[in-house]
């Protein structure tokens, strides 16, 4: 084939730009350049730290201390120091694991899911998101790990090492699946997260002024230099990674809901878990990524990045997970009563209306009710409004595992073991301590790699298509 | 001196994608351009095949795959048999989940090495990140057409001219 062939229309045809009507609104606003999207980027890592930057680091930290002083002092005298106890032998601790799990599913939905249904306006969030997975993955890990008790004997029953009789872990076992699950995951979350980053900090090499920052960038950017033949291979395997990343993600939190749906136990032992958990983890997560978003779209000037539709469009995910999620809340209400076991129905009266009834009612309406405030586009893009039903969600989402934990094991089979629990301080500073590792790993990422995917959002914009006249296009008949 | 190839600067990617046809067409082989992001289009006009990622994802994903299976087996059906609630020693579905995650580890492995493997990756040093010009503009906001010396249709003078007639302000030769 050659070049005249595929110039086969004249050059006197000019291409006019798409009728305004008709042009969708843009992802980038004010027609930024290209240069200009890196300059902005790129400056948030540059130059000196924004005036709130340092403080909120030190809130963070001081935070992250003081579940490391939790944790030691947990170590030191035993699980004890925890409110739970039989019958209640899973409490905060699963409920924090599958809560910090959950937020990490919206990262990987929209990098890898959207990216597989070329959702352009992923590529504003999908780096931001992403290391929410990956923060969110390191906090969820704590949880179980430090439940056990012993924990230095983690090593014997983590990674499939026979013990001291020689018996291998037993791999019938939710659980064991649960630690195949959610290290895959989180090794697969950073794969995929730092292929998205080596062009960026190919940038952020060439940038660089210090030499310092120049080796360091360049060392991690592995001698990137936007070869086209090099982007041929990188966009095949960052496609083949979405399309990995999107069975995993749905595989993970199925797995997780394993550990509940394939024990005995009224409240646990449904079919549903499955897709209800994936539907409540992606609601959970996009709830976080809004929460972060918000206030960092303002404070680091990124409006015309993460655009007003961004948020919107979000939005609407919320709308859409938090509907399924209220569905599935009806019908495991429907099947404990069709199914005609009196103690699951049993079970589930007692979460609605027994003695923790209050979490049930917290869980409902700031899962099932505070989503559908979205229907209205008015709230939709009222960001003050949606960053406070984000706050909800994320509040909701929690207490939703906290019910179906603890109010499905504290009335065991014989009535005689019935209990109540309650956390002790110690629950309550591990869990607030574990938004301070959140947050300390989300805080130094954004000052330190670019928070936005550079060149994926120079991608989308009209500047970067070859057929459009402000990518270049002169005239017509080009393939 | 030794050189290491001559450079275009392209101020947008319709330029750069024009630019990348003529050369294809002119036979060259030892050239590439590079841009600030994949720009869609380049890979026909520079006449690229399709990527071959794709067999070390599935070369990993068959390695996982076994390897979990196996790995079940020998360990709860073999090498120490734990008899559990009358279940059988060996099935394909319990085994399935940890096989499954397995799976999805090793192909992510191998697609990123395939890509490595592919791109020559990773490399600290490279003749053309020495170019200030280079540095400012490929990651930035420019379209670089760079046409190595080692190219046997390479002629300093014509290759010169081709890249002046695509369109190129600024031809520049690199030194290595």
């Amino acid at each position: 084939m050659s070049a005249a062939a595929e110039h086969s229309v004249p050059s006197s045809v000019k291409i006019a730009p798409p009728p305004v009507e008709l042009e969708r609104q843009p992802l980038v606003l004010h027609n930024r350049s290209i240069g200009w999207i890196s300059d902005h980027i790129a400056g948030i890592c540059e130059g000196d730290a924004p005036k709130w930057w340092l403080p909120a680091l030190i809130f963070s930290v001081s935070l992250l201390t003081m579940m490391g002083a939790c944790i030691a002092y947990l170590i030191v005298s035993g699980v004890g120091v925890w409110g739970l106890n039989q019958p209640v032998a899973w409490a905060w601790d699963i409920t924090n694991f599958v809560f910090w799990i959950g937020i990490g599913h919206a990262g990987t939905l929209i990098s890898a899911i959207l990216f597989l249904l070329r959702q352009k306006w992923r590529t504003s969030v999908n780096r931001a998101a992403e290391a929410m997975t990956l923060f969110a993955v390191a906090c969820a890990g704590i949880f179980p790990l430090i439940h056990v008790g012993r924990i230095w004997y983690a090593l014997w029953w983590l990674p499939p090492i026979p013990n001291n009789y020689d018996i291998w872990p037993q791999f019938r076992s939710p659980l064991l699946w649960d630690v195949f699950a959610v290290s895959t995951y989180g090794t697969v979350s950073l794969l995929f997260w730092y292929t998205g980053l080596i062009p960026d900090l190919a940038t952020m090499r060439d940038r660089a002024t210090s030499k310092v920052k120049k080796f360091l960038y360049g060392f991690f950017a592995f001698g990137w230099t936007g070869s086209n033949r090099h982007w041929s291979n990188y966009e095949k395997a960052y496609l083949l990674l979405a399309g990995l990343s999107t069975p995993l993600v749905l595989s993970v939190h199925s797995i997780v809901s394993f550990d509940f749906a394939v024990s005995q136990l009224p409240g646990w032992h449904t079919t549903i878990f499955p897709p209800y958990f994936v539907a409540g983890a992606v609601f959970s997560g996009f709830g976080m990524v809004l929460t972060l978003l918000i206030p960092l779209r303002t404070l680091c000037k990124l409006e015309d990045i993460v655009t007003v539709r961004h948020v919107e469009l979000m939005c609407k995910v919320i709308l859409a997970t938090g509907s399924i999620v209220g569905y599935a809340y009806g019908m495991e209400f429907f099947i404990a009563w069709y199914g005609g076991n009196p103690y699951e129905l049993a079970a589930f009266k007692n979460r609605a209306f027994g003695p923790y009834w209050w979490s049930y009612w917290w869980m409902i309406s700031c899962n099932v009710i505070c989503p559908h405030l979205f229907w209205f586009k008015k709230l939709r893009e009222n960001m003050v409004f949606v960053f406070i039903v984000s706050i909800f969600v994320n509040i909701g989402m929690w207490f939703e595992r906290f019910v179906i934990i603890v109010t499905s094991l504290h009335r065991d089979y014989l009535p005689s073991s019935w209990g109540y629990f309650r956390p002790t301080w110690v629950d309550v500073c591990t869990f607030v301590g574990s938004f301070g590792l959140f947050m300390t790993l989300f805080l130094l990422f954004m000052r330190y790699l670019p928070m936005i995917a550079i060149s994926e959002v120079k991608g989308v914009t009209p500047q970067a298509d070859a057929h459009h006249p402000l990518g270049g296009a002169k005239h017509g008949g080009h393939h | 001196m030794n050189a290491y190839g001559l450079m275009a600067v392209f101020e947008t990617p319709a330029d750069a994608i024009h630019a990348a046809e003529k050369v294809r067409d002119a036979g060259y082989s030892k050239w590439d351009v590079h841009t600030p992001f994949p720009v869609h289009g380049m890979d026909a006009a520079m006449g690229l095949p399709n990527s071959k990622v794709g067999w070390f994802t599935f070369l990993g994903g068959v390695t996982g795959y076994t390897s979990g299976m196996l790995m079940i087996w020998w360990m709860n059906a073999y090498d120490y048999k734990i008899v559990i609630g009358g279940k059988p020693m060996f099935s394909p579905f319990f085994s399935f989940p940890v096989s499954y995650e397995l799976t999805i580890l090793l192909a992510s492995f191998g697609s990123l090495i395939g890509m490595f493997l592919l791109n020559r990756l990773p490399r600290l040093h490279h003749p053309l990140l020495k170019n200030r010009k280079f540095c400012a503009g490929a990651t930035h906001d420019k379209f670089i057409l760079v046409i190595e010396t080692a190219d046997p249709k390479f002629n300093d003078q014509e290759t010169r001219k081709l890249l002046a007639s695509a369109g190129s302000k600024h031809i520049e030769l690199v030194e290595d």
